[in-house]
C-alpha cells in the first residue's frame, strides 16, 4: 500500500512545483466530495493529496469591471450565498447547487464538479453556456482555456503535468442578458443528471434575440454545445417555431447511453423538452435584466 | 504511515490528535477520540448519518480528512445538549417520537440545526429540501419534520 502523504500549500507556485514532481500519482484535494469516495472504492490510490484551499486565489470571488473570477475551491454552499453573483448568473449559481445535499454542498467546489468531468456535472452546461473559461497554473505558468473545450472524454480534461484549475472566470453578464439551468432527475433530489440543459441568452432593445448558447449535459461523452441554436434564436422573439427548432436542434445534438437512469429515447426527447423550458426561464431574465 | 498532528476545537475544547492522511474526519472521531455520536452509515456521502458541523456548515464528517482540521471548529452530537439539558430539537424528537434504531438521529439532529440557524422559520418544504441529504430507514420522514418544525416554532418564541 503506498504511503498516502497530503500538502497544503499557500501559492500557486509551491502547489504547481508538488503536483509536477508527484506527476500521476499526486491529486487536487479540494472538497473530496468525489476523490475521497473514488480513494474508498480504489478506482484511485494516489501518492500525495495537494489541499489547494490555503492557496487565497482558489477560495474568492472577485467581481471585476469586465469579468467574474470565481475560485476554484469557492463551494456551492458560498456561490449560493453570494446575492451579487446570482444577480449576474443565477443559472451557474443554481447549477452548482444542484449538486448533492446541504452537506455535500458545504463541501463540494465548482472546480472540483469541472476537473471531476462526469458527463453528467451539473455546472458544466451552464458554465459553457456562459461562455465561462477555466484559468490553469502549471510549470510553464497561466493560461486559459474556455470550459467546452477543457473537457476531453468522461473523467478526462486537458490538464497536463504539473497543472491544475485555479478558478474559473464569467465575462461580465450583457445588458439584457440572462441565463438558466435545469436539469431532469427521477427524483426531486439528491440525484445525478439524466439531461441538463444551460442557456444564456441576451435580448436587443425590440426583444428579439441578440446571442443564445445552448449547452446539454449526460447526454453525450462530454457536455455539448448544441451549435444550431443560435442560429435558431437569433432575430427571434421566442416563438412556437423557434421553440420547436430549438427542441430538434437540442435532440439532434444527444449521442446518449442507455443506462439505469434513462434510455437512449428518453434521454434525447427530454434534451429537446428541457431546452424549450430552460430557454424560457433566460429569456424571461433577460428581459427583466 | 506518516501522522499528522492535528489541533482543533471539537464542541468548544481544543483537541489535540494526530491522524494518518487517509484517515476521514469520521475516522479520527470514532477510532481515536471515541466519540462514538457520529454514525457511520454509507461511507460516501449519500445518508447523511456522520453529519457534523464544521466551521459553522453542516458536512459529512466521512468526506473530510483528519489532516485538514489544523485550527478548525467542529460541532458533534455529543455537544448538543447543555449537560442535562436538551437542546429544543432533541427534546421535539422525543415529544414526536421522531426517532425509531436512532442511526440517523444524531446526523439529522445537526442537519436540523444548522438548516434552523439559516432559516429559522422554514416551510414543511424546505425542512424536506434541507434534510434531503440524511437518509432514514425505519422512522419515516413525517415525523422527522413535524418535529423540526415544532422546534423551530419553539426556538422562535424563546428567541422573541
Amino acid at each position: 500500500m503506498v504511503d498516502l502523504r497530503y500538502e497544503s500549500p499557500e501559492t500557486i507556485e509551491v502547489a504547481v512545483a508538488l503536483l509536477a514532481a508527484e506527476g500521476q500519482m499526486a491529486r487536487v484535494f479540494a472538497g473530496g466530495t468525489d476523490l475521497l469516495v473514488q480513494m474508498k472504492e480504489e478506482l484511485v490510490e494516489p501518492a500525495l493529496l495537494v489541499d489547494i484551499k490555503k492557496i487565497s486565489e482558489t477560495r474568492l470571488i472577485a467581481i471585476d469591471p469586465d469579468q467574474v473570477r470565481i475560485g476554484a475551491a469557492v463551494t456551492g454552499a458560498e456561490l449560493g450565498e453570494n446575492e451579487q453573483l446570482k444577480a449576474m448568473w443565477p443559472g451557474v449559481v443554481e447549477a452548482v447547487e444542484l449538486i448533492g445535499s446541504a452537506q455535500v454542498q458545504g463541501r463540494a467546489t465548482i472546480g472540483g464538479n469541472l476537473c471531476n468531468a462526469s458527463p453528467a456535472a451539473d455546472s458544466v452546461p451552464a458554465l459553457i453556456a456562459a461562455e465561462a473559461r477555466a484559468v490553469i497554473a502549471g510549470p510553464d505558468g497561466i493560461r486559459e482555456v474556455p470550459v467546452g473545450e477543457f473537457l476531453t472524454g468522461p473523467g478526462q480534461t486537458s490538464l497536463g503535468l504539473g497543472e491544475f484549475v485555479t478558478s474559473i472566470t464569467l465575462p461580465k453578464p450583457p445588458e439584457h442578458g440572462g441565463d438558466a439551468y435545469l436539469r431532469f432527475i427521477p427524483r426531486t433530489e439528491m440525484d445525478i443528471a439524466v439531461v441538463g440543459a444551460g442557456l444564456s441568452v441576451v435580448l436587443n432593445p425590440d426583444g428579439t434575440c441578440a446571442a443564445a448558447r445552448l449547452a446539454l449535459g449526460a447526454v453525450a461523452p462530454t457536455a455539448r454545445l448544441v451549435e444550431a441554436a443560435s442560429e435558431i434564436m437569433v432575430g427571434n422573439k421566442l416563438d412556437d417555431t423557434v421553440l420547436e427548432a430549438l427542441s430538434a436542434a437540442a435532440s439532434e445534438t444527444c449521442s446518449p447511453i442507455d443506462d439505469k437512469r434513462g434510455t437512449i429515447e428518453f434521454r434525447t426527447k427530454v434534451a429537446g423538452v428541457l431546452a424549450c423550458r430552460v430557454a424560457k426561464i433566460a429569456w424571461r431574465r433577460a428581459e427583466n435584466n | 504511515m506518516a501522522r499528522n498532528l492535528v489541533t482543533a476545537t471539537i464542541n468548544g475544547d481544543e483537541v489535540e490528535f494526530t491522524c494518518s492522511t487517509e484517515q476521514t474526519l469520521l475516522d479520527v472521531l470514532r477510532e481515536d477520540l471515541h466519540m462514538m455520536g457520529t454514525k457511520n452509515g454509507c461511507g460516501s456521502g449519500d445518508c447523511g448519518a456522520c453529519t457534523v458541523i464544521l466551521n459553522g456548515r453542516p458536512v459529512n464528517a466521512c468526506l473530510v480528512l483528519g489532516v485538514e482540521l489544523d485550527g478548525a471548529n467542529i460541532e458533534t452530537i455529543e455537544g448538543m445538549a447543555k449537560g442535562n439539558e436538551l437542546h429544543p430539537l432533541q427534546q421535539k424528537f422525543l415529544d414526536h417520537a421522531a426517532l425509531q434504531c436512532g442511526i440517523c438521529t444524531p446526523g439529522i439532529l445537526l442537519m436540523a440545526k444548522a438548516l434552523l440557524e439559516k432559516n429559522p422559520d422554514p416551510t414543511e418544504s424546505e425542512v424536506r429540501f434541507g434534510l434531503a441529504g440524511n437518509l432514514c430507514r425505519c422512522t419515516g420522514y413525517d415525523k422527522i419534520v413535524r418535529a423540526v418544525l415544532d422546534a423551530a416554532v419553539e426556538m422562535r418564541a424563546s428567541k422573541s
